[in-house]
């Protein structure tokens, strides 16, 4: 049953769902791809994709024209940089002071995972010992625990 | 149980960075032009459309360049201290009439009162983007090697001038 | 003489939350039963003035009193009569006044819904909640009091923000608030449960339906938060990183981590400090997002208008609460014991990573967030940290949570075989692994719309799954109505916020992968495509609104040169705020929407117009509402309805007297 329902849903999906067409790498796109990485500066806190300020509208021709001209990407947003510093990028450069920023959060994860590695196997080491209140509490909440299975 | 510190310590830390930063302004941004030279330029003077200007003339002199235009209301707010400040001869202020019409630049000029030396004209503001400008008005201080020392945000108020123009001013005369 | 009456409520209201946070504390610890009865109705008693507060506020706003400053700020009589009401929230100061009406609100409820539990844990409860609400109505009637009058009164009010004036952003406030907010009341179980030394499987049992209802509400705080920007900022973006966006998504995060892991302390009696640690984090980060928002420390398309003082104040009162309440969980947690025992794979473990992930990506939003004001503050230069840095950091950190969504519920409590978790899912994988096969071999699709459509294919079969596992292993008799009506709420509950989760996000990935947009400068009689829809500019007509002027456009939509949509974008001009707004025209779709917005007129007469399809956009929302779904129905669950609870425990001791030995097996 599993088999035939999921061959038949992958089908659908993959015939109906997402056959869309993919857009060409056309100057545009690139124009928005370059936008959605820059900060609109008078705006409160917008790309200049997004924004429809005087500036941002100015910015993005800067864009369109000079990927026209041939630069790459890169050489566009270096072209921002030069005038606009650091701040006009939304994805911030990845340097000694960005360090924690673009590191912290892959850090943060392992060493929660080390952390919690450790700790499942100090707890499979650990003898608890109770107290004699704490087994008579047990024993409460396994009472009403199993009460509640009934309804379960 | 030191572990259980931990929470309290982060949170000490984050308190910290929470109190600097009611002092600090987040819409104050540093231009990367400081201390690099003025990007060059030539475009036509605002009252005389023959006449080209480029930051070149300006060699050998301590100057500012005030970026403005007609549309801006700041602008309006700031022209009588512009005025002023001019009155007194301290330095050549160049105004910038950014993404303007000609007519109503000179219009503008004409009702206010001119506080410039002369005033260029940036009909499409590329000159502006070449400069980083994103607020009008903007005001940049030029050394006399033509390496821009210092980029206000804003109107140009009396405090400003004194507290921060006329010192840098001063001291780059001397140089 | 109205605005006064409030004005005096909420004094009152303040010298009641005085008492109700240090009598009660204070009686429960001298077992003073006189002190610890103050708490209900000091309870009741507040939210009776806090009401009639919010209610002074309301008349002034409905009767256009625009003596009042606040009034005169966000109204105008030509404001229709239920935006005049909303505006009651519009800015900072009724907002604050809708939070603490929020919290008299949650309070009251706890003095209701707690007849079950012991008078000195409700007396702490109450106790803590009270120390809040003084804070805030402190803060709100010495830094920004609503009900402050101007002489002389003005003719008419500066009317209410454009943006504002829309039914989403009626219920958006109240519903985020009841979230936020609503993670009080777990902090304050927490905080009583450490003062008490006593943290057991009933106080999880106690907090954990709180804990469900404020998440649910939250999380229909943040779509409509998030559904309202789509529709109403006019370029068809839907979340965007944002500092205010962010104040909401990481107690949303950490509290999905916290209802996670109540689940275990009330099964298992495990992770005990943890889960304190998460209720005090949970709520840290709702007044963090308060700090951030009405402080002006960081830029947001939402500032109310800032002021260092009240900056001051809040972060004093952040400095006392969260700095306390980890104080005393530093200092009362090392007492906290283990529980029970589980092994390297098991529920537990499943639902203990489930929560590392789920705190690693609060963490990273939470760094991202103030990333810009911790290297300003050091001096070490002005950056920007935007979506594209969180849309690279955030994908990677969630494909493990969205992987191990689905395995979780299969793994059995205590003690799982790895292989026997394997068995029952192994056509789920299968068929997944061949769906993405397929689908990089045979779509010329990115990698990373595969990635996605692969995860959530495999959160939703798997899910699917494990309930048709489930529902056969009932008793065979039943109907398959009795069937699934014998689960209990709070497994359908998991069942369907984990699917909503699939739903989503099938709604982002297809939208970020697949959307099309173009910037179009247009005249009557042009036509601009976006995707296979094309798009014809028919007509231009002026359109007069209540307080607004408007320019309205048509557009036919045709694909494949068939007609499908007729849309009327329209840009309009509120005439007393003087300020423009963009009202796009979407024409919404099971597989997506198309979306027209008129940015502006240039000179020469036409217009810059943006065209958009955004496929699936609406799984998005979709999924949310499923996903509260869940909350709710998590949070209905018998065995937190009191009623039954009492009954239920009267046959279980009955039982008890009858077959000893069968209660304790």
């Amino acid at each position: 049953m599993h088999r035939s329902l999921l061959s038949a849903i992958t089908l659908i999906l993959v015939s109906y769902g997402i056959s869309l067409p993919v857009a060409a790498e056309s100057l545009e796109k690139r124009v928005m791809q370059v936008a959605e990485e820059l900060r609109c500066l008078v705006c409160q806190n917008q790309t200049i994709a997004d924004s429809q300020a005087d500036l941002a509208i100015d910015l993005k021709n800067q864009v369109r024209e000079k990927l026209a001209q041939g630069m790459t990407e890169k050489e566009v947003i270096s072209f921002m940089v030069q005038r606009y510093g650091d701040f006009v990028l939304y994805r911030p450069p990845v340097k000694s002071t960005t360090w924690v920023l673009w590191f912290g959060p892959f850090f943060l994860l392992l060493s929660g995972f080390i952390f919690l590695f450790i700790k499942l196997r100090q707890r499979q080491s650990s003898i608890e010992i109770l107290s004699a209140a704490e087994i008579a509490r047990a024993a409460e909440l396994l009472a009403e625990k199993s009460s509640l299975k009934e309804f379960q | 149980m030191k572990r259980f510190l931990l929470p309290l310590g982060i949170f000490l830390i984050v308190l910290f960075f929470l109190g600097a930063g009611l002092r600090l302004n987040p819409r104050e941004i540093p231009s990367p032009f400081i201390g690099k030279a003025a990007p060059p330029f030539t475009l036509t003077q605002l009252e005389e459309a023959k006449n080209n200007f480029s930051p070149q003339d300006m060699h050998g002199k301590v100057w500012l360049l005030n970026v403005w235009a007609s549309w801006c209301a700041a602008c309006r707010e700031e022209h009588p201290v512009l005025l002023d400040f001019a009155k007194r001869g301290a330095v050549p202020i160049v105004g910038l009439d950014y993404k303007d019409e000609r007519q109503s630049g000179n219009k503008w000029l004409a009702q206010f009162g001119n506080p410039y030396q002369l005033s260029v004209f940036d009909s499409d503001g590329r000159v502006g983007i070449d400069y980083g400008v994103y607020g009008v008005p903007e005001t940049f201080v030029i050394d006399k090697q033509g390496v821009i020392r210092m980029k206000h945000v804003g109107p140009v108020t009396p405090a400003v001038i004194k507290e921060k123009l006329l010192p840098l001013i001063e001291e780059l005369n001397r140089a | 003489m109205v605005p006064e009456l409030g004005n005096l409520s909420l004094i009152l209201a303040l010298c009641i939350a005085c008492v109700q946070s240090i009598l009660p504390i204070v009686g429960s610890f001298r077992n003073n039963t006189r002190w610890i009865a103050v708490a209900r109705p000091a309870a009741a008693a507040q939210c009776l003035l806090i009401t009639f507060a919010f209610t002074a506020l309301v008349y002034s706003f409905i009767n256009n009193d625009f003596s009042v400053s606040y009034v005169a700020a966000n109204s105008n009589s030509l404001l229709p009569i239920y935006y005049r009401f909303t505006g009651v929230w519009g800015g900072h100061e009724g907002s604050l006044l809708l939070w603490v009406q929020i919290l008299a609100f949650w309070t009251f409820s706890v003095s209701i819904f707690s007849r079950q539990l012991p008078n000195e844990t409700v007396a702490r409860v109450l106790g803590v909640m009270g120390l809040i609400s003084v804070g805030f109505l402190s803060f709100m009637l010495f830094t920004s009091n609503p009900f402050d009058r101007t002489f002389p009164a003005l003719a008419d009010g500066r009317d209410l923000n454009p943006l504002l004036q829309d039914f989403g952003m009626i219920i958006h406030p109240p519903l985020l608030y009841m979230g936020y907010v609503g993670f009080s009341v777990a902090f304050a179980f927490a905080i009583a449960a450490l003062m008490s030394g006593q943290l057991d499987a009933a106080w999880a049992r106690w907090s954990r339906p709180w804990t469900l209802v404020a998440w649910m509400f939250l999380t229909l705080g943040i779509f409509l938060g998030s559904f309202w920007a789509y529709y109403e900022l006019g370029w068809g973006g839907w979340w965007f990183w944002d500092a205010v966006e962010n104040a909401a998504f990481m107690p949303w995060l950490v509290g999905t981590a916290l209802i996670h892991s109540l689940a275990v302390t009330e099964k298992r009696d495990s992770f005990k400090s943890w889960t304190v640690l998460l209720a005090i984090i949970a709520f840290s980060l709702s007044l963090l997002g308060t700090f951030l928002v009405r402080s002006g420390v960081l830029t947001s398309v939402h500032a109310f208008a800032t002021d260092p003082r009240r900056g001051l104040f809040i972060l004093l009162f952040l400095a006392i609460v969260i700095g306390g309440s980890l104080t005393l969980y530093a200092w009362r947690a090392p007492k906290i014991g283990l529980g029970g025992k589980f092994s390297l794979f098991s529920r537990e473990s499943m639902l203990l990573a489930n929560n590392v992930l789920l705190f690693v990506v609060a963490g990273t939003v939470f760094l991202g967030t103030l990333y810009p004001l911790f290297l300003d503050a050091l001096d070490l230069g002005k950056i920007s940290v935007g979506p594209p840095y969180f849309d690279t950091v955030f994908v990677p950190l969630m494909i493990p949570v969205l992987l191990l969504m689905a395995i979780g519920p299969f793994v059995s409590w205590k003690n799982a075989s790895i292989e026997a978790v394997l068995y029952r899912l192994r056509w789920i994988a299968m068929g997944t692994l061949l769906f993405s096969i397929i689908a990089l071999l045979t779509q010329q699709t990115s990698a990373m719309v595969v990635l996605g459509l692969t995860l959530s294919i495999w959160i939703v079969f798997a899910t699917t799954s494990h309930v048709v596992q489930r529902l056969r292993q009932a008793s065979a008799g039943d109907s398959l109505w009795k069937r699934i009506s014998n689960q209990p709420r709070s497994y359908w509950g998991m069942i369907f916020a984990h699917a909503g989760i699939g739903i989503f996000v099938v709604g982002v990935t297809l939208v970020k992968g697949m959307e099309t947009s173009s910037d179009v400068s247009m005249r009557v009689g042009d036509s601009a495509s976006a995707g296979a829809y094309n798009f014809t500019f028919t007509e231009l007509k002026k359109v007069e609104g209540p307080n607004y002027i408007a320019a309205r456009g048509t557009f036919e939509v045709t694909q494949d040169d068939e007609q499908i949509a007729t849309m009327h974008p329209e840009k309009r001009f509120y005439t007393v705020q003087k300020m423009p707004m963009t009202e796009a025209a979407i024409d919404r779709g099971f597989t997506g929407d198309l979306y027209v917005s008129l940015s502006e007129a240039t000179k020469d007469g036409a217009w810059v117009v943006r065209v958009q399809h955004k496929p699936f956009v609406n799984w998005i929302w979709a999924g949310c509402l499923i996903i509260a779904l869940g909350g709710f129905l998590a949070a209905s669950d018998r065995r937190y309805r009191i009623g039954l609870r009492k009954r239920e425990e009267a046959r279980t001791r009955t039982a008890e007297t009858l077959q000893p030995a069968n209660a304790i097996s």
